[in-house]
């Protein structure tokens, strides 16, 4: 009795301090949406959620995961990941009438990792890497392997914290043919704390957000500062989700937004596990006269940032503060445009990219790579990383990149020739945009013939690039301080700014699509079948020809009483008649 | 544990007592005791699920499977016991008007994809060797869990395919095929391994009767579609989205499992009968002589749902009074003697001034070793080794 009456005194203890022999809780989440209209009038929405824990993680003995996910501890902790970029995209960001993107993915599914510099076998890690995150995210990541994976050497520096930026601990690889559904979405709403059941998270259905234009989610895991001292490192895992709804598909033409229009619910409460819950929505194009948008309800404060080179205006919903639901339970929030279309300017942004291959017929081709930069007087550099598959032999001496008229020659290029079957082609160039121009890099291939075992099911869809990535620095009109980012919005800390007087933007351009020479598949049933008939038909005939003998044969009679007379002597031994 | 309390003395006596009153009572405890015996002694459920066909006209296919996946998770196996494998998404196909759903039922009444579908193999995964190596447990090491079937010796299993077939094969993706010999090795590799307790196979194509045929392992039940030279039909298109929806055999199925629920006592009696010829077209069949129940016990649960046994234990636990003393003290965190910097997204000079990585010097290969030894053997051969001299 006395023993049963201490255990249950110390189930009562263990219960009733939960976190008195740990400390205070060191990790938060912070979640936000971010509506912006775009100049062509349909509507993006940004989701982030961002877990930060202050922790190291490669220590030995980790096992209390609270906010942030153990499936992708462990998977840090095991594999010696520094920082780990993993994006599943259906669709393509349309740069000249969308604007600039926060953060633009590349279609199909991209993934890349920096390692620690403790990893012995970088290749080992990345190939068991791949297959454990296809389990997870339920994507075909297995495909990843040393056909598609490159090392770039200038593109993709960390994002996090870094020391030591050695490209040999980096490796990128994309699926352009990865296709984004529902079983992906569903392992990537599990990884939330609250789940798809409170907080920002409970809009994103996956009936809505795959009738869109553009659906890209990503998870992204890094090292972050944990104060402004800088002096210990705490790992941060954003989830981002993007989606850009369709006027006509989902607006039924009229430009009017609300969030029940746009996900089929509404926001009833925050999520109890974030320290922070805002919805922000991008009011900019109010001019100093009146006002071009009107956002209901009213919001209760108003955030300027300098985002992307511009000061722009938020409207801040704060879900945590509990003057926002004192009207109804739920949040809806509505936009109105005041002023028909025509009267928005459509500025053009500064980089944006276009990517195409041309040429006939099924031996060679040629893709091209056009690159404005509509800033009217700064010039700047940009890296363009390609990657070709090795069944699209490049030729590098037919490299040209032209400029305005004259040649423009890179001042850094990093080549490597594709190997077959192990290997793709790698071209990295650092460019100079003068203000104002289009740059264009055309560049000819030779198709290859491939065995007949390494065809997809499928081979006259095509085969498909990947698509490739530009990293500028562009020059901003205003100044951008590097302020502390914890109190700034997320989406305004997603690259780390260094310098003030430019911001880092990364593009990627269309996937391209090319047929490949395909042989008849059902050729070689054809060949056994037509061969059997001719040495059927031929050697048959010659040898009946040969080894049988003929003789002549009595035409019957016919007759039926003829007949059965004849059976009736056979019977009886006489000759028939 | 917990000593129990010892019997009290009168039971022996009372039971004695009660045994010779009620004999009746007696045989019946001995008729459950029977029956008993014959209930299914599994302990854990698993589903493999295989939609082998590709294209957007094949629609039916992966709602064919998609309907089964749904019902057999309504009924308690949960996404890690399943091993779902589309050859094609249709659901997020350009083609499909209304994106991320699949329906059965036409005028879109029934979306069989749901909201937290996960897909294990997917696209061109969907392969025979990975089929195989799924089956007989022989897969590389690094493959993640949700891609394994990890059963043992006490798992019921239920294999369900569908796609187009022939006698004796079954397409996978319009490029290989699977014989019924393959198949019924695979499954007597796994009866080796004792990798199930019991196997429910059913499948849903032309001339499905063919591919069960030639099983030779204990404990399978198989259902089939259509018989040795029949087609089995699809059932009805839906006009906005300009495909056949289902096949008529699996419809009827999906629309007899709708009415299971987990504690329903259905037997497989009723499942051999769900598809009469006036529906199906098709005769389907089935094939029970390598099973050693009887199929008026097996109930549906047992493989399409996830029963546990529950025993209720009135025995206590005493909790360990130590535990509380412990304590998980965090270890501080080192901390750096000068403060971390973020990398420079783009440094210009720094990649301007990028030496060339030194490719690795590797000695020449075979080839030009042998070209060279091959022209100063000539050479000696040709001169004479009184030559050497001029050379050193």
């Amino acid at each position: 009795m006395a023993g049963a009456g201490a255990a249950v005194l110390g189930l009562l203890l263990l219960l009733g301090s939960p976190g008195g022999s740990t400390g205070p809780p060191r990790d938060s989440l912070r979640e936000e949406l971010l509506l912006s209209p775009l100049p062509s009038g349909d509507l993006a929405a940004t989701f982030q959620f961002r877990a930060r824990w202050d922790s190291e993680l490669h220590r030995e003995g980790v096992s209390h995961y609270r906010l942030f996910p153990k499936a992708l501890g462990q998977l840090i902790s095991k594999y010696l990941v520094r920082e780990l970029h993993l994006s599943l995209t259906q669709g393509f960001w349309r740069t000249r009438t969308w604007g600039q993107p926060y953060l633009q993915a590349p279609a199909g599914a991209e993934l890349w990792v920096w390692f620690q510099d403790s990893v012995t076998d970088v290749d080992k890690a990345w190939k068991e890497l791949s297959n454990i995150l296809s389990g997870i995210f339920c994507a075909s990541l297995n495909f990843i392997d040393s056909t598609n994976t490159v090392t770039p050497t200038a593109s993709f520096k960390p994002l996090g914290l870094a020391n030591v930026t050695d490209h040999h601990l980096l490796r990128y690889a994309v699926l352009p043919r990865e296709v984004v559904c529902t079983e992906n979405l569903t392992p990537w709403k599990k990884l939330l704390p609250c789940g798809s059941k409170a907080g920002l998270a409970v809009l994103l259905k996956a009936e809505r957000l795959f009738h869109s234009s553009y659906h890209s989610q990503a998870v992204h895991i890094r090292p972050i500062c944990r104060d402004a001292s800088c002096l210990s490192v705490s790992w941060e895992l954003r989830q981002t989700l993007t989606v850009v709804f369709d006027t006509f598909s989902v607006g039924q033409g009229k430009r009017d937004w609300s969030l029940f229009k746009m996900f089929s619910r509404t926001v009833t409460e925050a999520c109890p596990l974030a320290s922070e819950s805002k919805i922000y929505v991008d009011i900019s194009s109010k001019t100093q006269e009146n006002e071009l948008l009107e956002v209901t309800p009213l919001p209760l404060s108003v955030h300027e940032a300098p985002v992307q080179g511009d000061r722009r205006t938020y409207a801040v919903y704060d879900l945590l503060s509990p003057s926002l639901f004192n009207v109804s339970r739920s949040l809806n929030v509505q936009l109105k445009w005041k002023r028909p279309q025509d009267s928005l300017d459509l500025s053009t942004p500064v980089l944006h990219a276009q990517r195409y291959v041309s040429g006939y017929g099924l031996q060679t081709g040629e893709i091209s790579t056009l690159i404005y930069n509509t800033h009217p007087y700064r010039a700047f550099p940009v890296i363009l990383l390609e990657t070709v598959p090795w069944y699209l032999r490049l030729y590098v001496h037919t490299l040209v990149i032209t400029t305005k008229g004259k040649e423009n020659k890179p001042s850094y290029i990093h080549y490597q020739p594709a190997q077959d079957r192990r290997r793709p082609h790698l071209l990295e160039m650092l460019i100079q945009l003068p203000a104002n121009s289009v740059t264009k890099i055309t560049i000819q291939f030779e198709r290859a013939l491939l065995k007949w075992t390494e065809y997809t099911p499928d081979p006259n869809h095509g085969f498909y690039v990947s698509p490739s990535v530009l990293s500028a620095l562009v020059p901003s009109v205003i100044a951008m301080k590097a302020e502390d980012a914890e109190q700034n919005p997320l989406f305004t800390s997603l690259f780390p700014s260094s310098d003030g007087s430019s911001y880092f933007v990364r593009l990627y351009t269309e996937p391209l699509l090319v047929n490949l020479p395909t042989p008849d598949f059902s050729m070689p049933y054809n060949v056994i079948c037509l061969t059997c008939t001719v040495v059927a038909v031929c050697y048959g005939s010659f040898y009946n020809l040969l080894t049988r003998t003929f003789h002549v044969e009595e035409p019957s009679r016919g007759g039926l009483a003829k007949r059965l007379a004849n059976i009736i002597r056979k019977v009886r031994g006489v000759p028939p008649l | 544990m917990a000593g129990a309390r010892p019997a009290p003395r009168w039971l022996p006596a009372a039971a004695a007592l009660l045994w010779a009153c009620c004999g009746s009572a007696a045989t019946d405890g001995i008729q459950d005791q029977a029956e008993q015996f014959f209930r299914s002694g599994h302990t854990n459920n698993w589903a493999v699920l295989v939609c082998t066909s590709r294209f957007w006209f094949n629609y039916r296919h992966v709602a064919n499977t998609l309907s089964v996946y749904r019902s057999v998770k309504r009924l308690g196996i949960p996404d890690s016991h399943i091993v779902l494998m589309l050859a094609d998404d249709m659901a997020c196909n350009p083609r499909n008007p209304k994106p991320a759903t699949v329906f059965s039922h036409k005028n879109m009444e029934l979306n069989v994809y749901g909201d937290d579908v996960e897909v294990d193999y997917r696209s061109y995964e969907v392969t025979v060797e990975n089929f195989l190596r799924v089956l007989t447990g022989r897969i590389p090491p690094s493959t993640p869990r949700s891609k394994r079937l990890l059963s043992d010796d006490r798992s019921n299993i239920l294999i369900y395919m569908t796609g187009h077939g022939g006698n004796g094969f079954l397409k996978f993706q319009d490029s290989e095929e699977i014989t019924n010999v393959e198949l019924a090795d695979a499954f007597e590799q796994m009866w080796q391994k004792r990798r199930y307790n019991e196997l429910l196979f059913i499948i849903d194509t032309c001339q499905g009767a063919s591919m069960y045929e030639r099983f030779y392992s204990p404990n399978i039940m198989a259902l089939a579609s259509s018989q040795v030279g029949e087609d089995s039909l699809s059932h009805q298109p839906d006009l906005g989205i300009g495909v056949h929806l289902m096949d008529r055999y699996t419809f009827y199925v999906l629309e007899f499992l709708e009415e299971i629920h987990p504690a329903s006592q259905t037997n497989m009696n009723d499942l051999f009968q769900v598809c009469p010829r006036s529906l199906c077209v098709s005769t389907p069949g089935h094939r029970t002589d390598l099973f050693h129940r009887d199929p008026q016990n097996v109930l549906i649960t047992d493989f399409f749902g996830s029963v546990r046994k529950v025993e209720i234990t009135t025995q206590t636990v005493a909790l360990d009074p130590n535990l509380v003393g412990l304590e998980t003290r965090v270890p501080n965190d080192e901390m750096a003697t000068e403060p971390l910097k973020y990398a420079e997204q783009l440094p210009v000079a720094q990649i301007i001034h990028q030496k060339p990585k030194q490719k690795d010097w590797h000695p020449p290969g075979g080839f030009i070793l042998g070209l060279w030894a091959l022209i100063i053997m000539v050479f000696f051969k040709t001169y004479g080794i009184k030559h050497m001299k001029y050379i050193f």
